[in-house]
């Protein structure tokens, strides 16, 4: 039975948006350890209205930053997130300062460039989870501490 | 593959065993029963071997059974040892025994898990092992730094419905899971159902009361 509710979510072919602006780069700062730290203020858009089936519990978005320094190819950090509990809560606007605090493993990220990506995972009533992501770029660091 | 291979037999092993031993003791019963039929025509001077083929069939249909229950647990045994190679994760089913995921998973929710080798990314859900903690918790990957050189990867996870990052919960002075930590990704779920283990591991007397029922329902079944 878990099988055909995840067969009949694979029918569904969602046709999600996001947008997200960086307001304002409210602190910079290089911590007493010696890791960058920031705190930004983001405009966050979305419409995922079309990801809901008859199938799905909620939504569970997360906005993530994404870069690369020369110690680590990868680095995702997770800024902000929600739960998304039905359809009409699916497309919304917020504007809000990063929930998670943003700290890098060092202190790379004057001047650096970053992708901001928005993820969305389907928690469904019964049966397989699956996940996807908007990816938006050209976001990048001050030059400076400030 | 030596593992698996190792696992598949050791599996197959008794069941083979209690498809022979159930062949084995079906087919001289019924020799016999045919024997004592012919000896009901005859007096009562043949009582004594009448009795002891009674006697005999009475063994082996207690051995018959003995036998069979062995088949359904080695069955159950190979299904769980074949979902074990499959997923390629330890314990391919766990249960939710918290609420620190809600509204998502609640306690008695049974999630799916699978272990690849793909990297690990930010917004999975992981079960995961804590040095020196027994129970494994699973939670959302939040942060993800993923080393250049070596492919090694430090990795925060948080509940969904918990306020912090579980920092709280690693060993003292531990910052970052790291892969050998994790044990599988939750790929899939079903709700309730884990109620049944949840009852059985918190109330231990209903375990027996159902292992006793399960017990008498076999020796008292007619095949």
């Amino acid at each position: 039975m878990c099988a055909i509710t995840s067969l009949s979510d694979n029918l569904n072919t969602p046709s999600p948006s996001a947008e997200i602006q960086v307001m304002n780069i409210n602190w910079f700062q290089k911590q007493p350890q010696g890791n960058d730290e920031v705190s930004l203020t983001m405009n966050i858009s979305a419409d995922l209205q079309t990801l809901f089936t008859w199938n799905t519990k909620q939504l569970f978005i997360f906005v993530a930053a994404e870069y690369e320094t020369p110690k680590n190819s990868l680095n995702q950090v997770s800024l902000w997130d929600a739960i998304i509990p039905s359809k009409e809560h699916a497309k919304f606007w917020i504007h809000t300062s990063n929930k998670y605090r943003f700290v890098d493993q060092g202190n790379n990220l004057r001047g650096k460039e970053f992708n901001l990506t928005l993820h969305w995972h389907v928690m469904p009533k019964t049966g397989k989870m699956f996940a996807d992501k908007i990816v938006l770029t050209g976001y990048s660091f001050p030059e400076e501490y400030r | 593959m030596l593992r698996r291979n190792e696992a598949v037999n050791w599996a197959f092993a008794p069941l083979n065993l209690c498809i022979y031993l159930q062949i084995a003791i079906a087919k001289p019963e019924e020799e016999k029963q045919s024997e004592k039929e012919t000896e009901r025509g005859k007096e009562m001077g043949w009582i004594g071997d009448t009795v002891d083929s009674i006697k005999s069939i009475q063994i082996r249909q207690l051995l018959t059974q003995a036998v069979s229950l062995g088949m359904i647990v080695t069955s159950a045994l190979i299904i769980w040892k074949a979902l074990v190679c499959i997923t390629g994760s330890e314990s391919p089913v766990v249960v939710v025994l918290s609420g620190s995921m809600e509204p998502g998973f609640k306690r008695g929710d049974i999630l799916f898990l699978h272990m690849s080798k793909d990297p690990i990314r930010s917004g999975e859900i992981v079960v995961f092992n804590v040095d020196g903690r027994e129970i494994p918790i699973v939670h959302r990957v939040i942060k993800v730094h993923e080393r250049e050189d070596s492919g090694e990867v430090d990795v925060l996870t948080k509940g969904d419905n918990n306020n912090g990052d579980d920092r709280l919960l690693y060993a003292q002075g531990q910052q970052w899971l790291h892969r050998h930590h994790i044990m599988g990704r939750a790929v899939g779920f079903l709700p309730y159902v884990g109620w049944v283990t949840i009852i059985m591991t918190e109330k231990p007397i209903i375990k027996y009361i159902l292992i006793g029922a399960l017990g008498l329902l076999v020796i008292t079944s007619k095949d």
